[in-house]
């Protein structure tokens, strides 16, 4: 169980919940030492206050830390100015996602602003565009005004932040978790009952399947999805390379973007199996009936991390900044986290979410992206131009 | 009494009765199955939910703006299309220049490129690593991913439809009453606003409705410059689109069915002007 505390008096910090002390304070673990504070229970009209001081704070004294613990320093450089009292004018955000977030930021803009105007505030009116995750990214680099992005994979928005400059470098060490508020994993959704008799990845790459995925190049998830398969061949002892491009044989239409895949498999029909974000398969169950369609889980899958950040160079006022700051720390709420188990994501924070919400993700042998040695190594290497995508796929 | 009196006259030109009903009868089913059988799913679509499902989806904000978006971007470039579209028809029917044949080509322009790369190009020249596009960012003038964006890509893919209409029509009345009017004494606008546009009036207002009925229903082009942002850039045909991958089916089709509403009406209108001037219209449209 992950819980927010405030520690220190500067600085904020995600870890497990360790146990609650008799002075208010709560003990959690980050991985690598115990830190003791106060929870953060973003609900309260104060709290919002002290969360920004705290940001400014940090800001002054630079503490930031590794690992888990990141103190929200960076973000604070726009809020403390103004801080959330001082934003007296009306703003607007433009949050640029990718595909499947379409439910969850419908009900976290109205759970966000419901919270900024308790604090005091005017209302923040939020846009919000869905699209697959690498073309989200191409708009913003083209010239998209967005505020904040919320995308698939720090790729993305390393991509926005290396060809146009208005995302620091080191934009992933700004939010705790790598800047993921949630996570995800990738699993199969098969027609009812399973009719193929799809178990694992190398049921996968028989002749007889359909597979249907969005094309790596534009979508986030699709990269998961790759990364996924290969993780499974490595482990397996088989040639990567092979497998993924058997497996890659088998897709009859590559979709630019993860919804895009999924209407293609539940609406039209298509293929025997969708290698889709676990949020978008619950997703599709609960709109579509748990009658057509069933889950499979494989034995490895990867810890998929979309990750949020601000797009500072798109700020045009403090308020304006202020409050985008405030809209992505507030993600990080029990509030927002619970509201995030709700849509099917894999937050941290389980205090506010329902016990339901929690229990129905299994457990899942999960490979992350440091194994493969990090975005910036896999992004060129496997789907760059030229790369392993490319050439697996032109044979 | 002669054989030929008795004889039945037998039409050379005519099939036999069995292949003209199977013909018929082949035409009628297609045009049930590919045309009025995808009408009639939208329809039934919409009012899965009833009437009330209807008018809650076609007052959802993102629903009205995307609506009001259309109806503004058509009420825009319609009338832009239409002048540019005599003036061109103009110049190319009653003038001869060098290059004439070149400017008809380009004129077709717009049917050849497929409208995804159409908003492609707008993105490459207007967006922000170009350096117009940063020019134009840095003081403040937002095309891709706004409105002017949207109203240009429209005005590209609608362009030819006018002109197309006009310049037969143009070419076959030739320039002699044109020339009439000018030697007894009329001033050159007179003779457009006497002579020409009266001669001219059916083909242009059929080219203004097949211009209208492409520009609410342009999705590829707009789709690639919109940036797709709810409620702000989003039009109609852009609109249906994310609905329905929202798994928002009535809110989908309760907006496509208002489209299909517009494009009947554009037909209708269109059938309407056929029957009424049906002898105006022969005597100058082309066929």
């Amino acid at each position: 169980m992950y819980r927010t505390i405030q520690f220190g008096g500067h600085a904020l910090a995600q870890g497990i919940f360790l146990r609650s002390r008799g002075n208010g304070r709560t003990e959690i673990d980050v991985g690598h030492k115990r830190l003791s504070g106060r929870p953060v229970t973003v609900s309260g009209p104060r709290t919002g206050g002290r969360f920004h001081r705290a940001l400014s704070k940090a800001l002054e004294s630079g503490h930031l830390r590794a690992g888990l613990v990141v103190a929200v320093a960076a973000l604070g450089l726009t809020s403390a100015g103004t801080g959330p009292a001082g934003a007296q004018e009306s703003v607007e955000i433009l949050n640029v996602s990718y595909d499947p977030t379409r439910e969850f930021y419908r009900e976290y803009n109205e759970l966000f602003n419901a919270w900024w105007i308790a604090q005091g505030n005017l209302p923040v009116t939020i846009q919000q565009s869905h699209g697959g995750a690498g073309a989200q990214a191409r708009a913003v680099i083209d010239g998209l005004e967005a505020t904040v992005v919320t995308l698939a994979l720090s790729a993305d928005i390393d991509q926005i932040a290396e060809r146009t400059g208005r995302i620091p470098a080191d934009w992933q060490a700004r939010l705790p978790h790598n800047s993921s508020p949630y996570t995800s994993t990738i699993v199969f959704l098969v027609r009812e009952g399973n009719p193929k008799g799809i178990e694992d990845w190398d049921d996968l790459v028989t002749g007889e399947v359909q597979v249907v995925t969005p094309n790596p190049k534009t979508s986030g998830g699709a990269r998961w999805n790759f990364l996924a398969a290969w993780a499974f061949a490595e482990r397996s002892g088989l040639d990567p390379t092979e497998f993924v491009t058997a497996l890659y044989r088998n897709v009859p239409v590559l979709d630019s973007g993860a919804r895009g895949s999924t209407t293609t498999f539940t609406q039209r029909g298509v293929g025997d199996v969708l290698l889709a974000w676990e949020n978008e398969a619950f997703l599709a169950l609960a709109e579509l009936g748990e009658d057509k369609f069933d889950i499979v889980v494989p034995s490895v899958s990867v810890l998929a991390e979309p990750p949020v950040t601000l797009v500072d160079g798109n700020i045009t006022s403090d308020a304006q900044g202020a409050a985008a700051s405030a809209y992505l720390e507030h993600l990080y709420s029990p509030e927002a986290q619970a509201l995030a188990l709700k849509h099917y994501y894999r937050a941290w924070d389980t205090s506010k979410a329902a016990p339901g919400d929690v229990a129905r993700f299994p457990d899942l042998d999960l490979v992350t992206i440091a194994d493969f040695g990090g975005w910036p190594k896999v992004q060129p290497e496997y789907f760059g131009d030229g790369g392993v995508f490319d050439q697996i796929y032109r044979e | 009494m002669s054989d030929i009196a008795l004889s039945r006259p037998v039409p050379v030109t005519t099939e036999p009765t069995f292949a003209r009903m199977a013909l018929i009868g082949l035409a009628v089913v297609f045009v049930a199955l590919f045309l009025f059988a995808p009408l009639v799913t939208v329809f039934a679509e919409a009012l899965a939910e009833g009437w009330c499902g209807v008018i809650a989806a076609l007052t959802l904000p993102d629903a009205r703006a995307a609506i009001g978006m259309t109806l503004t971007i058509a009420a825009i470039a319609v009338p832009l299309n239409a002048v540019f579209g005599i003036a061109a028809a103009w110049a190319i029917a009653k003038f001869d220049f060098r290059g004439k044949a070149f400017l008809i080509t380009l004129i077709d322009l717009p049917f050849s490129v497929s409208p995804v790369v159409a908003g492609l190009m707008l993105v490459l020249l207007f967006g922000a690593n170009s350096t117009l596009g940063a020019w134009l960012i840095a003081n403040d003038m937002r095309i891709v991913f706004a409105f002017p964006g949207i109203l240009l890509a429209t005005l590209f893919v609608t362009f030819p439809f006018v002109a197309r209409e006009l310049i037969p029509v143009m070419i076959e009345q030739g320039k002699a009453e044109e020339e009439a009017a000018l030697t007894l004494g009329a001033s050159g606008w007179r003779t457009f606003l006497t002579v020409t546009l009266p001669n001219i009036r059916w083909a242009l207002l059929y080219g203004v409705l097949l211009c209208n009925a492409r520009a609410m229903g342009e999705f590829g082009a707009v789709a690639v410059i919109s940036g797709k942002i709810r409620g702000q850039t989003a039009t109609m045909p852009t609109m249906v689109e994310m609905f329905y991958n929202e798994y928002l089916s009535v809110a989908a089709f309760s907006l496509a069915a208002v489209l299909a509403m517009l494009a009947l009406l554009t037909l209708l209108l269109k059938s309407l002007l056929e029957w009424r001037h049906a002898d105006l219209l022969a005597a100058t449209r082309r066929h």
